[in-house]
């Protein structure tokens, strides 16, 4: 029973980190797209005057979505234009299973790992279950019974095809080097210095590997510069054009879940996964008395300085608008100073004298923090790159994918291969 | 190339620039991580300066158009309130869009001889180009104004009369 509940907690987990990030990544899409643009970006919904900065908008979206038209072309295949989407949120929300989110966490003497399903084949797992998402794009091109979507659907296929080799090939470095093809084991290989300083993340033994597997997570989410199946300037929106209200929510959705997913995938092969680097998990446990109280300080430091500044604003900016959005100010400078003044008070409990059980917790919870974070910096690129470069031509998609991305991994993974043969496993 | 023919102009820079790029630029990556620099210098550099914003937040401010800006139609009055149109159909003559209708009638007082018995203007189809006002023998018409807010939710809304024409205290509501 209590396995069973676990497992549903780590699922909860990260179901809640993905669904959670959705809203954040729709916001960070579009805020700073509009600031990388010298826009202003949405700041126009609000809830009681509170605009926060446009968050309000994803949730007037899905408002709109729910109750728009669901609307089915007459031509299209019944089935599988209603599947399609069901397919592609599925996928999305499937391949985290097998990636780690902490060590592990020390509850009442269980040690429970942090990770939903520790198969022993979890990287191919994630390959098959990611490759699965194509089938969702090209029935959702090719139900809808358009020429435009068909393209889309078509592309998408080609595309993954293309750089699902050079994916795969990129990764075998990677499984020579740590010699697993579970994601705990490698993140924990990763842990270990080289030379004594550098940590040995993915990206510093495999940095070939690294960059040809980012440029194949991007191909295989869809994202600009490969964002070709939606390619709104050719083929106006491509395999999702005939959607319409929660349907296309669900295309809209699933893109953010596979962003999510892939920046995980990122971390948890290049990017040390939950590792802190220099910060192995017994330093963290032996100096929690220490660093507790230092980051529970610079928080509330941090939180009662914005609040200070959002009042300050609030007294330089009174009456700008004439209506509720004046108090936005003041109210999110009264949160922001609660939060600070609760943190202040958590020094009551005296967070210096913290025991070994909450050591072990601080350390997890740590962990767990630093993955998070790097999963959310890795969102952040996607979102960067996709508005700082202008998307490829098809051929010159296709002559990146064949003529100079799988010559690469191929390269890379004989490289790989002969200095490790000739090292006599050295660095494993 | 076949297209080499017809656009000339795209294709030699393109060429020109396939053997003159350096290697920096064949690899792409530099150049990416400098694309990468300029988006963050413009984003943090908003963030920072969120008042240079060029956008104007339009319901709520207002762009300050010059004094010569030709808005929305305006009838000068006499001194006793009554028109200062005679009728002369200078305007609706000049108008390229022919969007001034004018029925004149003889006016009680023989110094005048004529005044509008009705003056419409279609908003809808004049295009602002103030050929009436430049037309205008008794500077009657004006387009000082400064009114650009437009809008209706009738097409028939747009037809102002001479009553409508002639209340200068009217806001942008037709």
């Amino acid at each position: 029973m209590i396995p069973a509940l676990e497992i549903l907690a780590k699922i909860g987990f990260m179901l809640a980190v993905i669904l959670g990030f959705l809203p954040l990544l729709i916001w960070a899409e579009r805020k700073g797209s509009a600031f990388i643009q010298d826009r202003t970006g949405p700041n126009r919904a609000n809830v009681l005057g509170l605009r926060l900065g446009g968050l309000v908008h994803p949730i007037a979206d899905v408002l709109k979505l729910l109750f728009k038209e669901d609307f089915r072309p007459a031509q299209a295949h019944r089935a599988l234009y209603t599947l399609a989407p069901f397919i592609i949120m599925t996928v999305a929300l499937t391949t985290y299973a097998v990636v780690p989110f902490g060590d592990y966490l020390e509850i009442a003497g269980r040690r429970i790992p942090l990770v939903v399903a520790d198969l022993n084949v979890g990287i191919l797992y994630v390959l098959a279950i990611a490759s699965l998402g194509t089938y969702g794009v090209v029935m959702a091109g090719w139900a809808s019974n358009n020429k435009y979507s068909f393209l889309g659907g078509v592309r998408s296929s080609a595309q993954m095809i293309s750089y699902e080799i050079s994916m795969g090939l990129a990764l075998m470095g990677l499984l020579l080097i740590f010699s697993t093809f579970r994601l705990p084991e490698i993140v924990a290989g990763q842990g270990e210095l080289l030379f004594g300083f550098l940590p040995k993340w993915g990206i510093v033994v495999q940095p070939l590997g690294a960059l040809l597997f980012l440029v194949a997570a991007f191909a295989e989410t869809n994202r600009n510069p490969f964002d070709l199946p939606e390619g709104e300037s050719e083929i106006v929106a491509g395999f999702h054009l005939e959607y319409s209200a929660m349907k296309f929510a669900l295309f809209f959705m699933a893109e953010y879940c596979n962003l999510t997913v892939a920046s995980m995938l990122i971390v948890t092969l290049f990017f040390g996964g939950w590792q802190i680097p220099w910060l192995p998990r017994p330093v963290l446990e032996a100096n929690a008395g220490t660093l507790l109280p230092v980051l529970l300080g610079v928080t509330a430091a941090l939180c009662l300085w914005i609040a200070l500044s959002f009042f300050r604003r609030a007294g330089r900016e009174r009456g700008r608008y004439g209506d509720a959005r004046d108090r936005e100010p003041g109210f999110l400078g009264l949160v922001f100073g609660l939060v600070g003044v609760g943190l202040l008070a958590s020094f009551a409990a005296q967070p210096w004298a913290i025991g070994p059980a909450g050591a072990s917790l601080f350390a997890s919870l740590m962990q767990v923090g630093a993955f998070v974070g790097k999963v959310a910096f890795f969102c952040w690129f996607f979102i960067w790159v996709r508005w700082t470069l202008p998307r490829f031509r098809y051929d010159q998609l296709m002559s990146l994918g064949w003529k100079v991305m799988l010559p690469l991994a191929l390269a890379n993974l004989v490289v790989t291969a002969v200095v490790i043969a000739l090292v006599d496993g050295g660095i494993r | 190339m076949s297209s080499s023919s017809n656009s000339p102009s795209t294709r030699i820079p393109d060429a020109a620039w396939r053997k003159r790029r350096t290697w920096k630029e064949a690899i792409y990556v530099l150049e990416i991580i400098r694309g990468l620099g300029i988006t963050m210098r413009h984003l943090i550099h908003n963030i920072l300066h969120m008042s240079d914003m060029p956008t104007m937040q339009y319901p709520d401010q207002k762009r300050v158009y010059s004094s010569r800006f030709r808005g929305r139609h305006r009838l000068m009055h006499r001194e006793d309130g009554s028109p200062r149109c005679v009728a002369c159909m200078m305007c609706s003559t000049v108008c390229p869009a022919d969007c001034i209708d004018i029925v004149a009638a003889e006016h009680p007082d023989p110094a005048i001889e004529k005044y509008p018995d009705t003056f419409t203007i279609d908003l809808l189809r004049c295009v602002y180009c103030g050929l009436c006002e430049e037309a205008c023998p008794c500077d009657a018409i004006r387009m000082d104004t400064g009114i650009y807010e437009i809008v209706a939710d009738k097409r028939e809304k747009f037809v102002v009369n001479k009553e409508f024409l002639m209340d200068h205290t009217r806001g942008p509501e037709l």
